[in-house]
């Protein structure tokens, strides 16, 4: 009979499940999921911040949730399962925001709700949740999760700082430099330039793993 | 595989499950909410009084400004009076008066009753309506500040609840509110004119013109024109009430 070894919480495995998807499989820059709210929130900071907890939250948990309940889902009606469970936990995190940090849920307005339809989501859920054990469909939820959030901030840091000279609302950029003729670089809160940023982050991720360029 | 009748007691299951986590937490967090709405209705009223206050101080400086909250009748009569944190008329505080149900009653002909903020700036009195009209996508809303003379524009504030950003949602932007600044919503001759939101109104109308309009937002017209609507359309509600007042 075989002895099925008792697996570490966080053996080499399961820290991959972490680190991965910042790096070489980063649901923003590698899987290309979740471009849209990427570039819809991050012209200032805090609301890239506060939309990169919310995910991770909805990640982990609907990942946790759903592996718990993996063996007892009937495979037809597997999606709406999925769906329910996702807009629920959106749908919690939408009420706190809500609750506790109003003005930011006021601009992110549409985009909380709009995580229901974040397709790493669904991705994560149909590929990893429904194949994998809870504890490790939660470390693949944070890691998803911190992968578009880094990119998020990345983002967020950039476009704030030349956008509108402020990070968190702070100014930083200083007087001085408006004084010699400096000035805010109006297109780079559009999300066009959000879509360069992307862009670059690609372009310099690529160059440094040479291992996620297409062969052919 | 599943039987079909596991299928249906699943499904049921998990929708009264998620139906109780979710009722339970709405109820949970609703006074916070219903706080920090209240809290931004104060904010937007006293925007229009040119009062910039965050989400902390709010209470205070609406304490502070706005002296008095009138509840009035569609002919103009004051019907509630709420002073001094006292209701002293009436029986219900104005602040708490929902416009758009209000809105909803007169459009079917029923009784009404209409809010009005009174702001004391350091001893200059100010008069604030509330608007509710709407725009490309939904509702937009706003507050009016009129002077004493009921006529002259003393600030404005416009917000939105889903308008297009960089193009309808620019009317929340102080670049276009500062545009009303000044402006008359009476004629010379006291006739009710509004003020209009017209592509560029600076261009192509006449100084007598211009007091009564200001420039629309580029690309968001259906909401400047919405605007132009709300500012008729309410203010309209509001005539009696003011032609009792210059009587006076």
């Amino acid at each position: 009979m075989e002895v099925k070894e008792k697996e570490s919480f966080f053996s080499a495995k399961n820290r991959k499940l972490i680190t991965n998807p910042l790096n070489v499989d980063n649901p923003i820059t590698v899987q290309v999921l979740g471009i849209c709210s990427a570039l819809a929130v991050t012209a200032k900071l805090k609301p890239a911040f506060v939309m990169a907890i919310s995910l991770v939250v909805v990640t982990a948990f609907s990942n946790l949730i759903i592996s718990m309940i993996r063996n007892g889902i009937p495979p037809r009606i597997r999606i709406i399962v999925q769906l329910t469970v996702v807009a629920t936990l959106v749908i919690l995190v939408d009420q706190f925001l809500k609750a506790y940090v109003f003005d930011v849920s006021r601009q992110l307005s549409v985009f909380v709700g709009l995580i229901i339809t974040n397709c790493i989501l669904m991705g994560r859920l149909e590929a990893f949740a429904m194949a994998n054990k809870p504890w490790q469909s939660f470390l693949d939820g944070i890691g998803n999760g911190l992968g578009y959030s880094w990119i998020l901030l990345a983002l967020g840091f950039v476009r704030e700082l030349f956008g509108s000279g402020t990070l968190w609302g702070f100014k930083v950029m200083p007087q001085a430099f408006f004084e010699m003729g400096y000035k805010n670089n109006g297109l780079i809160i559009l999300p066009p330039m959000a879509l360069i940023l992307v862009g670059i982050i690609i372009w310099i991720q690529r160059s440094r793993t040479p291992g996620l360029i297409d062969k052919s | 595989m599943y039987s079909n009748s596991y299928v249906f007691r699943y499904a049921a299951i998990m929708v009264i499950l998620v139906a109780a986590v979710l009722s339970a937490m709405a109820m949970l967090l609703k006074p916070a909410q219903d706080k920090n709405v209240a809290v931004l209705k104060m904010r937007s009223i006293l925007a229009a009084a040119n009062i910039e206050a965050s989400a902390e101080n709010a209470i205070e400086l609406f304490d502070k400004y706005i002296v008095e909250e009138d509840a009035l009748s569609p002919k103009g009569d004051v019907i509630g009076v709420y002073r001094n944190q006292k209701l002293e008329k009436g029986d219900l505080r104005p602040f708490e008066i929902n416009l758009k149900e209000e809105l909803y009653k007169q459009s079917k002909g029923n009784e009404y009753e209409l809010p009005l903020y009174i702001a004391d700036i350091n001893g200059k009195k100010l008069y604030i309506f509330p608007l509710l009209g709407r725009g490309l996508w939904g509702q937009i809303y706003g507050n009016l500040a009129l002077e004493a003379d009921f006529n002259t524009v003393a600030g404005s504030m416009f917000g939105h609840d889903k308008e297009t950003p960089g193009l309808g949602a620019e009317i929340q932007n102080t670049e276009f509110e500062v545009q009303f600044i000044g402006k008359k919503i009476f004629d010379g001759s006291g006739k009710f004119t509004s003020i209009k939101v017209l592509k560029g109104a600076s261009k192509i109308l006449t100084p007598e013109q211009l007091v009564h309009g200001v420039d629309a937002i580029s690309g968001g017209t259906i909401t400047s024109n919405g605007v132009s609507d709300m500012l008729q359309s309410n203010l309209t509600n509001y005539l009696e009430f003011i032609k009792k007042q210059n009587i006076n």
